[in-house]
């Protein structure tokens, strides 16, 4: 309990000794070893716990109803100042502070209901929360001690730009905990409170430029998280109120697991949609593009969009085997085919990567809809995998736009000559991303297993499957030519770039090794934290036992490439082949170099190759409105699934 | 798995080439009776690559010999895989893993030839794709395993089951063998709006990798082929995979070239209609 | 024995040619002659090629284009000239623009008379560069013995 309390207190003493601090380096200091403490923290956590079931943690009367307290006062407060910062919206933008009104209201109607449920035990530590806790405090860690060089650099390169840097590293803290709060607590409107903390933020930090671009984005991802949190208001009043299941207890609404838990299951599968950017609601993360990287990293990797697949995995008993888990999945399904196939569009290495976040969203909340053994598992590699690869990706890509002043693909061309550790951390990143033998395909294998073992509705399993199938295509055509613009050999020799920045470098190679290690340890994750959660629920009847289906010999092949992945360029290395080198085929009509050819009026013309983005073939508006339209209606299906 | 696997295995990784050499040469020489032409003496692919062994080697950029190393190995690792009896979907992704090293190997020259073909390749994984992960599908769900010896220990009648996977199958294993009318990324013929695509920029011992490997690719999709007829027993099944293997010769000569767009869709559409709906209804059969 | 001469790949190339000699060479590849018989195959590709087929004559246009195919041949490779305009520059001789034959501007093994050039005496022509190969790819294996 120690721990936990250290986990939420501590960064939010953190963020105030960080926005009070008198000077940038006393300040940066305070970033970077907070940061670590909450990284160890983190760690200690998850060996003091260390393969154990689920426990929980009761605080005594007194401490529980000041609980209640801090809870009720504190989301009036979150209420309150983002209804302050509404203040400059304009008057076609009043559903902003009705949302907020609205969820304020219900989430009143429901803690001041005279006997309402009370919450014996409002934490709690179990191997699903251990790993995301690590998620938080390690990438966390990693992105915060990235971001303090990042944020100086991007002062000086935006001069435009107010310094809000005491406050920006505050809110980043107050945003670990708290998404530490929502791993750890047991205490519905606790979450709740917690998940609108996080709206908060995030609001903040995508609005930091306070561009007008940024305004408006900030207050979209506002409004549907607004949205989202409305529907969890919802679900908490029901639970307030509902007979048959009347508490506030996370644990106990799972573990009914009955049609009573659905109707809240399904509320709360809306809001976890909102904050994992699910369609209808995805276009909020695209948006939130406009902030500086390490937000978007930690946005995309380890906070946020986390939140809300974790509140989705989390329920996935109670989806199970239901229509309203199938129509769920199907959204996960339609979100991950439409966003796989509109990111082949994208010439914006920042967009590549948002849509690609959506769509393994997607593949998780397929998983979760599914909702068996195999799928949680899956869920949760994918869940680990995704973080450690997408904050390396966002981070190599925020320290490559500083080097070579773009986020355009094609002005990445020969990143591997110009700066070949960066070029190697992208690489893994987008290796992680898609290809075996790395993490994200082992998860991919086991939910085309699950999905054909799914039987709720004949057919639905084929269907998910075939999602998958189909989605996973433009997956590889989109990474690839991304990879091939790295690797091209450049046609001019490159001016010169400047050096990467020591603790951008360090951030960023750990993070490579956290992917690599992510690969190689992933039956030691199977067994310390994915085994013991779908033991215990499996004990607890919520879902089929765990099968161990996985034959030892994918495994040893799998290590063979992944050994021959870090081999082959080791052997290369050592012993390589001495070729001449020529100038590329241009028809004979090449100059000196491979860089330009001697045109028809015998002038020498530069040779130009860009990659293809397929507009024509996929039209990203009427893509965006199909996948909109379609989610839309599953999620009014599945709400009403729930109902009936 | 026991030792007879690992037999298996080994003769794959030795005798892979030979055969996978021997099916080019017989593919030549059909093409070229299909053409009546007499054709190349039935060794002329290995003459090939023992010349290219010869040559000099050149290259635009070192690193594109590294690309082509991990193209071979994982093709091998593919083929190891199937052979071992080992699981269908992971020897998928191992030969999508060495795909794409082939396409960044062209990537890296920076040649436009080579980037087009690199491409095109790209596109052309992006049509066959979901129709060759719906095979493995359709194994387990007749089978219950993605392990190729499961899928041999089946019931002979699963071919039945599964003609419509097959078909799609036949469908895109064009596109795999880089036979017309989907050969816009590189093909065995003189190539001239694309030189030779995907492999302009490759010589000598480059380029005898890449043939080497294709030869391992062939290998493997006619493995893949035998899989469907399979527990009729080796007398049975090998000859029809190979007729089967050979029809793509027959297509491939009475075919012009189609264009991208049109290929990924049709392939799209096929899977869908032969594979997805085979899958949908194999409740019923 | 090499297995270059198993396996000889050409490169066309048209310098000036008044396409007579070109339709020639590519009658070679028809069913009538098949050169494929011979593991000849017209690659259209320096890289990949060994031999490399020349018709048409010289001028300042081509000469660039001759020297960086040439270039970028791997060894060992061939040349072979054929027809007379490659041979001398034929009719264009005498022309301002024209240097004259291939021999001014890369080195040639073999010369293949004709106006148009007969596809049997081209075929003629590329065994003839079989045996340069042949010898070529010898010297290089002593050389390398040597070093």
């Amino acid at each position: 309990m120690l721990l936990i309390s250290f986990l939420i207190v501590f960064p939010l003493l953190a963020a105030l000794a960080i926005a009070f601090a008198p000077t940038a380096d006393l300040r940066s200091a305070f970033v970077r070893w907070s940061a670590l403490a909450l990284a160890i923290a983190s760690v200690v956590l998850a060996v003091a716990y260390f393969r154990t079931g689920p426990e929980f943690f009761s605080l005594g009367d007194t401490w529980n109803g000041l609980l209640d307290q801090v809870f009720l006062l504190g989301g009036i407060a979150v209420a309150l100042v983002l209804l302050y910062l509404c203040r400059r919206i304009s008057v076609r933008q009043w559903y902003i502070p009705a949302l907020i009104l609205l969820q304020m209201g219900l989430i009143l109607v429901a803690e001041l209901a005279p006997g309402h449920p009370e919450v014996a035990r409002p934490f709690y530590v179990d191997s699903f929360s251990i790993l995301m806790a690590l998620i938080v405090g390690v990438v966390g860690w990693l992105i915060a001690v990235y971001a303090v060089r990042y944020m100086r650099d991007y002062h000086a390169q935006h001069p435009e730009v107010r310094d809000r840097q005491p406050a920006f590293f505050a809110i980043v803290f107050l945003f670990c905990a708290a998404m530490f709060g929502i791993v750890l607590t047991n205490h519905l409107p606790g979450l709740f409170f917690f998940w609108e903390i996080t709206t908060l933020c995030s609001f903040w930090l995508i609005g930091y430029s306070g561009t007008a671009e940024a305004m408006r984005n900030a207050y979209r991802a506002l409004t549907m998280n607004l949205i989202g949190g409305v529907f969890f208001a919802a679900a908490i009043v029901w639970l307030t109120f509902n007979p048959e299941l009347q508490t506030w207890e996370l644990d106990v609404v799972i573990a009914n697991g009955g049609a009573a838990a659905l109707i809240p299951a399904a509320l709360i599968a809306v809001a976890g949609l909102t904050k994992a950017a699910q369609m209808p609601f995805h276009t909020w993360l695209l948006g939130a593009m406009v902030a500086p990287t390490p937000v978007s990293a930690l946005l995309h990797s380890s906070t946020m969009v986390k939140a809300g697949v974790f509140i989705l995995v989390k329920f996935a008993p109670v989806y199970h085997g239901t229509e309203v888990g199938l129509l769920l999945a199907l959204i996960g399904g339609v979100t991950f085919l439409a966003t796989s196939l509109i990111a082949v569009n994208q010439r914006n290495a920042k967009l590549v990567l948002a849509y690609s976040t959506i769509a393994n969203l997607g593949l998780v909340v397929m998983c979760a809809g599914v909702g068996t053994t195999a799928t949680l598992w899956a869920a949760m590699l994918l869940i680990l995998f995704h973080a450690v690869a997408k904050a390396l990706l966002f981070l190599s890509v925020g320290t490559t736009e500083h080097l070579v002043h773009s986020r355009d693909i094609e002005d990445m061309d020969g990143l591997v000559y110009r700066r070949p550790v960066l070029a190697m951390t992208l690489m893994v990143g987008m290796l992680g991303m898609f290809l075996a033998p790395f993490g994200m395909l082992i998860s991919k294998y086991t939910c085309f297993q699950a999905f054909l073992t799914v039987d709720v509705f004949p057919g639905g399993g084929i269907l998910l499957m075939a999602i998958l199938a189909f989605g996973s295509a433009p997956t590889l055509f989109f990474w690839t030519k991304w990879m091939g613009k790295l690797v091209a050999m450049p046609r001019r020799t490159p001016e010169p770039m400047p050096e990467v920045p020591r603790e951008q470098a360090f951030a960023l190679l750990a993070l490579t090794g956290l992917t690599y290690l992510a690969c190689v340890l992933y039956p030691f994750v199977d067994w310390a934290f994915i085994l013991p959660y779908t033991q215990a629920l499996a004990d607890a009847g919520l879902v089929p036992p765990p099968s161990d289906s996985t034959h030892w010999e994918t495994f040893i092949l799998m290590s063979v490439m992944l050994a021959g992945m870090f081999l082959l360029p080791v052997l290369f290395w050592l012993r390589p082949p001495h070729y001449a080198t020529v100038s590329g085929y241009l028809s004979g009509a090449n100059v000196a170099g491979s860089a330009s050819y001697r045109g028809a009026m015998g002038g020498e013309r530069e040779v130009t190759a860009r990659g293809y983005y397929l507009t024509a073939f996929l039209d990203e508006q009427r893509l965006t409105r199909q996948g909109l339209i379609a989610a839309g209606i599953l999620m009014i299906a599945m709400l009403m699934g729930a109902a009936l | 798995m026991n030792l007879e696997y690992w037999g298996f295995a080994l003769a794959f990784i030795v005798l892979g080439p030979v055969v996978g050499g021997l099916l080019a040469g017989i593919d030549r020489r059909l093409t070229a009776r299909m053409q009546s032409r007499q054709g190349p003496p039935l060794l002329q692919p290995f003459y090939d690559v023992l010349k290219l062994f010869e040559k000099d080697t050149t290259v635009v950029t070192h690193l594109q010999t590294l690309y082509l190393w991990a193209f071979l190995f994982f093709m091998v690792i593919a083929g190891v895989i199937i052979f071992l009896g080992g699981n269908l979907l992971l020897s998928l992704f191992a030969m999508t893993v060495s795909g794409i090293f082939l396409c960044l190997a062209a990537e890296s020259t920076n040649s436009p030839y080579s980037k087009i073909g690199s491409a095109r390749e790209m596109l052309l994984m992006m049509a066959y794709e979901p129709m060759l992960i719906i095979v493995p599908l359709g194994f387990f769900l007749v089978v219950g395993s993605f392990q190729v010896a499961d899928i041999l220990a089946g019931e002979p009648s699963q071919v039945v089951q599964l003609l419509g996977v097959l078909i799609g199958f036949l469908f895109v294993l064009t596109i795999k063998l880089r036979k017309s009318p989907f050969d816009i990324s590189t093909s065995h013929h003189g190539h001239q709006e694309l030189v030779k695509g995907l492999t302009t920029d490759m010589s000598g011992r480059d380029l005898a990798l890449v043939e080497i490997g294709h030869w391992y690719e062939n290998v493997i999709l006619l493995a893949w082929l035998y899989l469907f007829f399979g527990p009729l027993g080796l007398l049975w099944a090998l000859p029809i995979a190979v007729v089967l293997f050979f029809a793509e010769v027959l297509v491939d000569n009475t075919n012009a070239r189609l264009k991208w767009g049109t290929t990924v869709k049709a392939s799209w559409w096929v899977a869908v209609l032969f594979g997805v709906t085979n899958l949908l209804v194999l409740p019923f059969i | 024995m090499s297995f270059l001469t198993k396996s000889p790949w050409i490169l066309h190339y048209a310098a000036t040619s008044c396409n007579g000699c070109d339709i020639e060479l590519l009658a070679c590849l028809t069913p009538l002659y098949d050169v494929e018989r011979f593991g000849i195959i017209n690659t259209g590709n320096p890289k990949h090629a060994d031999i490399l087929m020349v018709t048409g004559s010289v001028n300042e246009e081509s000469r660039k284009v001759l020297e960086n195919l040439y270039e970028q041949m791997p060894d060992p490779k061939a040349v072979i000239a054929i027809g007379a305009c490659a041979l001398s520059g034929g009719i264009f001789r005498e022309a301002y623009n024209v240097y004259g034959g291939i021999d001014q501007v890369i080195p040639v093994d073999v010369y293949v008379a004709g106006c148009a050039a007969r596809p049997e005496s081209i075929i003629d022509g590329v065994v003839r560069a079989l045996g340069v190969l042949e010898e070529r790819s010898k010297n290089r294996v002593r050389q390398r013995k040597v070093a």
